[in-house]
Formats: C-alpha cells, structure tokens, sequence
C-alpha cells in the first residue's frame, strides 16, 4: 500500500487545524473590538493582519512538508 | 473474432494515451526553459526579468512625464503611495524611520504584487515541449517568481539581513550585538549584584533570551519566504486542480481568490518587513529611559500623533 498521499493528507490536514482556529480566534476578536469601537478598525486591521500571517504560517510550514513528502 | 478487435481497441487507447502523455504537472521546482551558457534559465527567472524589466520601464517612463501637477496615472500613484506611506508611518510610528525604510518596502510590495498576478495571467498556453523521463512535458514561459522558493528565499533574506543592517546603523553595533549575544546583562551583574541579588537569575535568562532572539531571525527568514512561497504556489496548484475538474466555470471563483490572495501576502510581505526593519531601529533598553521618546508604534503615541494632526486641522 502506497503510503506517501496519506502521509501528504495528513500533514496538510492536522497542520491547518492550529492555525485555522488561531486565525479564526484572532479574526473574531478583531471583529469584536471594531464592533465596540468602530473608529479603531484602521488601527485594528493591520495589527489583526500581522497577527493572523504568523498563525497562517504555521500552516505554510505544513503545506512545505506536505510538498515535499515523496 | 471479438479477440483482434479487442486488440485494435488496445492498440488506439495506447496511441491515444502516448498523445495524452504531453501534460504539464506543477512542479515544487521551476523548470528550465532554455540556457544562457552554464546558466539554466527557469520559467521563474524568465518571468522575474520580465517583472523587473517592465517595472523599470514603467517607472522611468513616469519618472520622465512627472509634472507639478499631477494628472492621470501619475495623480493615481500619488494617492497610492501618500496611502502606503501613511499606513507604513502608523506601523513604524516615526517619519525618520518610515522614510528611511518606505522606498525598500513598497519596492518589494511592487515587485511581489506584480509577480503573483503573473502567474494568474491567461498565459499559461505559451510553452516549449520537452521530452522527460516520463515521456513529453509541457513547460511554459510563465510562471510566478514567488512561486519559487529562490526568489521568496533571497526576497527573505534581503528583509532580514536589511534590518540587521539597518539596526546597526540606527543605534549601533554594540547595541546590535547584545540583541543576540546579551554580554551586557552578565556586565550589569557586577554592578547591580549588591543592591538587587535577583539579576543573578535574571541575567542568564536575558541571556538565554538574547540566543532564542538569534534564532528567531533565521525562523524570520523560514517564515517569510515559506509563507509567500507556499501561498502563491498552493493557488497555482489549485487553480489547475479546479480547471482539471471542471473548466472555464469553476475556477473563476478561484482566479478572483487569487488576485486578492496576491495582493493580501505582497502586503503581509513588506508590512513584516517594514515591522522587522522597525524592531531592529528600536533600542531594547529605551524604555528603562522616560526621558526619550518611544520609537515604537505604541498606543498611546499614536493617538497623541492624531491629536495633535487634528489640532492642526481645526486651526
């Protein structure tokens, strides 16, 4: 049994759980904050996108690993 | 009877497949399309000149219409870049800094932008067949240059090792250096130890902070080549897969994701790099100092900065 497009699955697929819920978290709350002051959201959204590019990279190491299973 | 037609049938679904065999597969690598002597010229390479080229182009073509008044296109870009340069002082929170490292950011911005919307050009039939291993391959002429881990790894290193530079510059070698190797906190325990005997515990922590700081620059560099690397060739991937699937409909959708995609990691790119650049120009001990401003974009800066801009608007 070919094993290597399992291997593949799942690392692509247990690594986006992390930071799927991450930046789901990190858009809620931003989502929050705007919505309770709504002059802040130039202030909110780019803090909000650096903050959801580290989560997200996470993924991207898994997406790389996931590439580069043969 | 039925057995030679069987073999017929056999021998057509053969020529029929060696015809089908001319596929394009994506590849983690870019492909050679042609040399310039030793050197192999990729579809990536191809494309980046072709980037580059015509963004020299275009800006010295608008270099040499620029008037007092702007008009047109140039009026366009005015309003981009007074934009960007706002966004990029509230990330930086100082215009020395921001106008020191603003031309680098927004170059890389360009630069990224317009290699990712290059992949999604309706270009992709424009190629050379090759023959493989596997049989014939079809490579073609385009093909993102940040979907290649060489230039999102160079454009990474370039961001880094720039903010390390750029750090030593603006407060110092010494300073720089006990970023990563905190020599400077085993010094002050010779001074402080008798009045507070904790620094015997704190000083080899800031020292083993110092070390994970080191190797928080070289997961920079991982990070920010990775990230830009993995998204722009994850949505060449999946644009294929969804023209496998169905074609012309479905992956329209995805070619307007795209775009935005494109856009939203050129901006993450030089925004980090612009807050890397940032990090590196601030001293870690300027907060022991009230009596110097904050470098950083703190809150409280910030809204003392719009204040003051919106005192100047009412007079």
């Amino acid at each position: 049994m070919e094993l290597a497009p399992l291997a593949k699955a799942l690392a692509i697929g247990l690594g986006a759980i992390g930071p799927g819920i991450g930046i789901g978290m990190i858009g809620s709350k931003a989502m929050e904050a705007i919505g309770r002051n709504p002059e802040a959201s130039g202030k909110v959204f780019v803090p909000m996108l650096i903050a959801s590019a580290f989560a997200e990279a996470i993924a991207i190491y898994a997406l790389v690993i996931a590439f580069s299973i043969k | 009877m039925t057995e030679p037609i069987n073999l017929e049938n056999k021998n057509t679904e053969a020529t029929v497949e060696t015809h089908e065999e001319i596929s394009h597969e994506a590849t983690l690598y870019a492909e050679p399309i042609g040399h310039i002597g030793p050197l192999p010229v990729t579809n990536a390479l191809f494309t980046t000149w072709l980037v580059v080229a015509l963004v020299i182009i275009f800006s010295v073509v608008l270099r040499i219409k620029m008037k007092q008044i702007p008009k047109g296109i140039q009026n366009f870009f005015e309003f981009i870049i007074d934009g960007a340069m706002n966004l990029a002082d509230s990330v930086t929170g100082d215009k020395k800094i921001t106008a020191k490292v603003f031309p680098l950011a927004f170059t890389i911005f360009i630069f990224v932008l317009i290699n990712n919307w290059f992949g999604i050009l309706p270009l992709g039939g424009f190629g050379i067949i090759e023959m493989t291993e596997h049989g014939k391959a079809f490579i073609p002429f385009i093909r993102s240059g940040t979907a290649d881990i060489n230039t999102t790894l160079a454009l990474g290193l370039v961001a880094v090792i720039g903010s390390n530079v750029f750090g030593i510059l603006s407060i110092g070698v010494w300073k720089m250096f006990n970023k990563y190797v905190n020599l400077k906190a085993f010094g002050e325990v010779i001074k402080k130890v008798r009045k507070e005997p904790a620094i015997l515990i704190s000083a080899p922590i800031m020292f083993f902070v110092g070390i994970l700081e080191l190797v928080g620059e070289f997961a920079k560099i991982a990070s920010l080549s990775f990230r830009l690397f993995g998204n722009v060739f994850a949505g060449e991937v999946l644009l294929m897969a969804m023209g496998a699937i169905l074609a012309y409909i479905l992956p329209l959708p995805f070619i307007g994701l795209e775009i935005f995609v494109g856009l939203i990691q050129a901006f993450i790119f030089s925004l980090l790099t612009l807050v890397y650049f940032t990090i590196a120009a601030t001293d870690h001990d300027a907060h022991d100092e009230p009596a110097r401003p904050p470098v950083t974009g703190s809150g409280g800066k910030h809204t003392e900065h719009e204040h003051s801009s919106k005192v100047v608007h009412a007079t």
